[in-house]
């Protein structure tokens, strides 16, 4: 049976964004660290999580169409050729 | 290396001179410079104006974005990021065409309710709360992603399927993971860009991220 003062897995759940981004006050903190200790799952969760937000920033990036391109070289060029606006 | 970026890797597209010295290419009529500029944030651009508008339109609104932003430069103070002041072009413009297009999808300013109205994972994972040994505890909990989930989630097939829920998140939320994770911003860039607290920015973070992890782990449960 949990103490009161253990979070759930569900607190767990619904915390791990403020955990891992390190917005969550120091004695939530020692919590969820404590709760990880004991419980397989939410370090599963938690991996999961960190595996997830690293995929998300290794997205290829998608690439600028030619004619995009061109039409903003051509943008560029004729904004050269005026007299600063004011 | 150079198509990696996002929080792990941010700086590898940024110039080592910052925008002092695209500001100065710009202004010369480096047109290397230029297009350089365009190909950093150009994509990212039409990621978030597809959010609201259809694709043929936010692809209008990023290339005339660039054009304000060519003829706005002299007046450009730097008193934000030049990135920064770029995508707020972008934004009010955006908000402008889909005010236009009488489109409704909400911007992330009014999409920031309580994070408890919307669980991370349906109810049934857990014991209820009057579970007499293990109240709130998993009941359903995760199976794990196999031996190298890292390999895995660089897979053609995975990056279609995490394109496919963010695709799939409700607009707020799909600006704020696009800009913070995979795009890398700081948490206080993003919140400035779209006009929310920092609370908010992290509340729908945080449901953005819990259903793309839920929609890997349900295609996982699938392949496997």
């Amino acid at each position: 049976m949990p103490s009161p003062d253990e979070i759930t897995c569900r607190d767990l759940v619904e915390t791990v964004t403020e955990y891992l981004e390190g917005t969550l006050p120091a004695a939530d903190r020692v919590r969820f660290d404590a709760h990880l200790a004991e419980c397989p799952p939410c370090r599963e969760y938690v991996a999961q999580m960190r595996h997830t937000v690293a995929a998300l920033g290794r997205l290829p990036r998608d690439t600028i169409s030619e004619d995009a391109k061109r039409g903003l070289l051509d943008a560029f060029r004729n904004w050269k050729k005026r007299p600063p606006a004011g | 290396m150079a198509e990696q970026r996002g929080r792990y890797d941010s700086a590898a597209v940024e110039p080592p001179g910052g925008d002092a010295e695209i500001l100065g290419q710009l202004r010369a009529g480096d047109e290397a410079g230029f297009l350089s500029l365009v190909e950093r944030h150009g994509p990212a651009m039409l990621r978030l104006a597809s959010v609201h508008l259809s694709r043929a339109v936010a692809e209008e609104a990023v290339q005339d974005t660039w054009v304000a932003v060519l003829q706005g430069l002299n007046r450009f103070e730097q008193r934000s990021s030049l990135k920064t002041w770029i995508f707020s072009i972008l934004m009010n413009r955006v908000r402008t065409q889909a005010q236009r297009e009488g489109r409704t999808r909400p911007f992330s300013s009014f999409d920031t309710g309580a994070a408890g109205e919307e669980p991370a994972l349906p109810d049934e994972r857990f014991f209820p709360a009057d579970h007499p040994e293990w109240p709130h505890h998993w009941a359903a909990p995760p199976k794990d992603w196999g031996a190298s989930p890292e390999d895995r989630l660089l897979s053609e097939e995975v990056r279609a399927e995490i394109h496919r829920a963010i695709d799939g998140l409700p607009a707020g939320q799909r600006e704020v993971i696009t800009l913070s994770d995979v795009e890398g911003w700081t948490a206080d860039e993003v919140s400035g860009l779209l006009g929310i607290t920092a609370v908010n920015q992290r509340v729908l973070l945080h449901r953005a991220r819990s259903k793309v992890r839920h929609a890997l782990e349900r295609y996982f449960e699938e392949v496997d």
